[in-house]
């Protein structure tokens, strides 16, 4: 049986394994790239593709920046099917309580260098004439955007293999150890590291980790541009971001590049069929409509589901694995996988070669979870 | 947030061709209540679309023991959704909702036409041809115009006979089967004397139409619309000035439904058993969605799963001996009007090949699977969801179909929002969810 040899296999060809591999590979390392389905075919096709500067936390707040501002970095290399579009992000409060924290974020933000702006409610009016009229009003992150990510994960895997990095796909891996990755079809690469890069297909992997599959609905509809402007999210959907165990809702509505517009956003755990529930369905359109009661009449071409890999902490995996020495995690990034792919690559890379992080990478070290376990 | 409006039925038949039309009648003649429900306005299907309202045709035969059996037809109404677990339909109709109950199912979908890529195909006026024909029934005026039929299958020839009938001067029927193919597949006619017969009668109304085989569009050409075409003939191109090409490669089954409600498929055709039940119990299959077999079989096989849905067995045994003569005949048209592999070639590389979405050829042609170039290119993922470019892809690159994925055709947001629809209170206790 013969053994292909690599400095580092990483195996995942989402948006984070592709951005991983890409970062190695221009490192100079002999990087493979395995994936048992397509090239951004798992969650990084399912989700929306928003690039978000998020504050659930403060290290989840310095991952997402780093990363938006690595995205705008290579933004002028990006090729037209990425569709990137710096539509911005509005963060729409419903009342008085909402745009108190609409205030909060918008001195924080500030404090972290980001600008934004906040809107009153004849302002936001006037922005998002579709948005139900009696909003409280909203904040404006100009920076955030939107792109597509099945041909963002193509053209980062492309540019690892420019670097010379090789990319198996169809071969389903089997087990990672010690710096061997075995493949179900008897393919047996060794390599000096080897990064899990897999999604919600992790912990099947890497048997200790604690990531779970969160379920999402999302619609798209027909062609309407400018119907919106800008990816708009209630401000309540940090409540069910938030929310650990209970099925939940927020609205949540992009355009897209096309005209079309994706409606969502719902989360459920322990929901292990991929089949659309109608019920959800139902719950997170609805809410949709109480945000924008003309999305009714819209023309819905599809509806579909996906599965996040969520961590305990809301805190993706970056980094050195306990249990294996060879063996480096990217893994559980939840709803941010897109915004905070390139940031993740750039934190295992310095890891990898020893360079000091431009953020710090304390908050995303896999230990974390490796002590809560051995103490639990 | 429009209406939702409820039906109950024992058989509900989808699709109000002349399979669901033999299906609803026979279910309903053995006492069972049936319903019927469309997208088109009236019934009829694709091939008698139009004709319901003449005196004398076997359209109106049909409709009127429909009629007076009781059986409840609603039109204008387009399955989007489901539930098979509950035996429930979810229907769309300009104004509503309709959720729709049943015990039984029969499925009577229909065929579409095959569309293959061509440069120049999506030329205005150059046209699917039952597209043209039902355009010339709802009133565009064809007197007088030139149109060239091209493309393959028996439709081609009834097409051609209609626009003829209404003027149109057919300046020739191009098919890409070889002579010899259809020559043994007419030598076949002598023992189906009822398909001799129509056969016949088209030759009739063709009479002094150049019938050309080995025949098929290769260039559409004009500046603004359709001015001229270059058709392949025998190998030797050749053009033609023209108004119109109505433009169709045999028929594709309509197998999304069946395939959305989790039947079986074989071959791009629905499974079905004797009694024409596919695999998911209590949902039959009839007419074309089960193999491409034309009118007589689609009324054998309405007939069969409309008797055997309402739980009954009189005239199957009849029926099935008339149905194995029709297949016979089914078999004989694949096999007649099989595609040539050089029909592969015909798109270059600037060819759209997915209209929604305008994806080219060249950019389908980098990727290894349907899934694959869907995801990297949205092929197919426009609003006739990938109707039209999937069995063009599936013949272009031997691409499998996905999975069909629900809404089954593009629906209005709050129809999504109103099915399964249950009130946040009722749902929290459901779930014993706390918010």
């Amino acid at each position: 049986m013969s053994v292909r040899v690599y400095d580092a296999v990483v195996v995942g060809a989402g948006i984070v394994g592709a951005a991983c591999a890409d970062r190695l590979s221009r490192e100079h390392l002999n990087v493979a790239i395995v994936d048992r389905g397509l090239v951004g075919g798992g969650a990084t096709a399912a989700g929306m593709g928003h690039i978000v500067t998020m504050d659930d936390s403060e290290a989840q707040f310095a991952l997402t920046r780093f990363s938006q501002q690595l995205w705008i970095e290579l933004r002028p290399e990006l090729p037209a099917d990425v569709e990137y579009r710096q539509c911005g992000t509005l963060w729409v409060a419903a009342d008085e309580p909402e745009m108190q924290e609409v205030i909060r974020k918008h001195r924080y933000y500030g404090e972290r260098g980001v600008a934004t702006s906040i809107l009153t409610r004849m302002e936001l009016a006037e922005l998002e004439p579709k948005l139900r009229p009696d909003m409280a009003g909203a904040l404006l992150v100009p920076e955030d955007a939107v792109i597509y990510p099945p041909c963002a994960a193509r053209f980062v895997v492309a540019r690892a293999e420019q670097h010379g990095a090789e990319t198996f796909l169809g071969g389903t891996v089997e087990r990672i150890d010690n710096g061997s990755v075995l493949l179900t079809n008897g393919t047996r690469f060794s390599a000096g590291i080897v990064v899990n890069a897999a999604g919600i297909a992790a912990p099947a992997l890497t048997s200790t980790l604690d990531i779970k599959p969160r379920k999402g609905h999302l619609v798209i509809t027909d062609r309407y541009p400018d119907f919106v402007r800008h990816q708009i999210v209630e401000l309540g959907y940090l409540k069910s971001a938030h929310s650990v165990t209970a099925d939940s809702v927020a609205f949540n509505v992009q355009p897209r590049a096309t005209g079309q517009m994706l409606i969502g956003s719902s989360r459920q755990y322990g929901a292990d069929h991929s089949q659309v529930d109608d019920i959800i369905l139902s719950r997170m359109l609805r809410r949709a409509f109480e945000y924008i009661p003309g999305l009714a009449r819209t023309s819905a071409l599809r509806a579909w589901t996906g599965f996040r890999a969520a961590t305990p902490d809301k805190l993706p995996l970056i980094g050195p694995w306990p249990e294996d020495r060879r063996l480096l995690l990217a893994t559980g990034h939840e709803g941010l996988g897109i915004t905070t792919s390139l940031g993740t690559a750039a934190l295992l890379a310095d890891h990898v070669v020893g360079r000091t992080p431009r953020i710090q990478p304390e908050p995303f070290l896999p230990a974390r979870t490796f002590l809560e376990h051995v103490h639990a | 947030m429009a209406e939702t409006m409820r039906r109950n039925f024992d058989v509900l038949v989808v699709g109000a061709g002349p399979a669901g039309l033999a299906a609803a009648t026979s279910a309903a003649r053995v006492g069972a209540k049936v319903g019927v429900v469309d997208d088109n306005p009236a019934v009829g299907g694709q091939i008698w679309r139009g004709e319901v309202s003449k005196a004398t045709s076997d359209a109106s035969n049909w409709a009127a023991k429909l009629h007076s059996l009781g059986v409840e037809v609603i039109c204008g109404a387009q399955i989007v959704h489901h539930d098979i677990a509950s035996r429930v339909l979810f229907a769309e109709t300009r104004f509503a909702l309709l959720e729709i109950r049943f015990s039984k199912l029969i499925l009577a979908t229909g065929a579409r036409e095959r569309l293959l890529p061509f440069p120049g195909w999506t030329l205005p006026n150059v046209m699917a041809a039952g597209g043209l024909q039902a355009m010339v029934k709802s009133g565009l005026p064809i007197s007088g115009k030139r149109v060239v039929v091209a493309g393959s299958g028996p439709l081609l020839l009834a097409v051609a006979a209609y626009l003829r009938a209404h003027g149109a001067k057919v300046l020739a029927i191009c098919e890409q089967a070889s002579w010899n193919s259809l020559a043994s597949f007419a030598s076949g006619l002598l023992s189906h004397p009822g398909k001799l017969r129509q056969a016949l009668i088209l030759q009739r109304q063709l009479l002094g139409i150049p019938f050309w085989t080995n025949s098929w569009p290769v260039r559409a050409l004009g500046r603004e619309a359709l001015e001229r075409i270059i058709i392949s003939r025998n190998g030797t191109q050749r053009e033609i000035s023209c108004d119109y090409l109505a433009c169709g490669f045999h028929l594709v089954p309509n197998v999304e439904l069946a395939s959305l409600l989790g039947c079986a498929l074989e071959g791009g055709c629905v499974r079905v058993d004797d009694a024409q039940q596919t695999s998911v119990a209590g949902v039959f299959c009839a007419g074309e969605p089960t193999g491409i077999g034309g009118l007589e079989l689609a009324l054998i096989e309405g007939q069969i799963a409309g008797i055997a849905a309402a739980g009954k067995s009189e005239r199957l045994r009849e029926l099935r001996g008339r149905r194995r003569k029709a297949q016979q005949f089914a078999r004989r048209l694949e096999k007649a009007f099989k595609l040539r592999p050089e029909l592969k070639t015909l798109p270059d590389s600037g060819t759209i090949v997915c209209r929604c979405e305008d994806v080219t050829h060249a950019r389908l042609a980098r990727h290894s699977s349907w899934r694959d170039a869907k995801n990297q290119t949205r092929c197919g993922m426009g609003p006739c969801q990938g109707r039209i470019c999937g069995p063009a892809t599936q013949f272009l690159f031997d691409w499998d179909p996905g999975s069909v994925r629900p809404p089954l055709f593009p629906t209005r947001v709050e129809s999504l929002a109103s099915v399964s629809y249950i009130a946040p209170a009722e749902h929290s206790q459901l779930t014993g969810e706390r918010q």
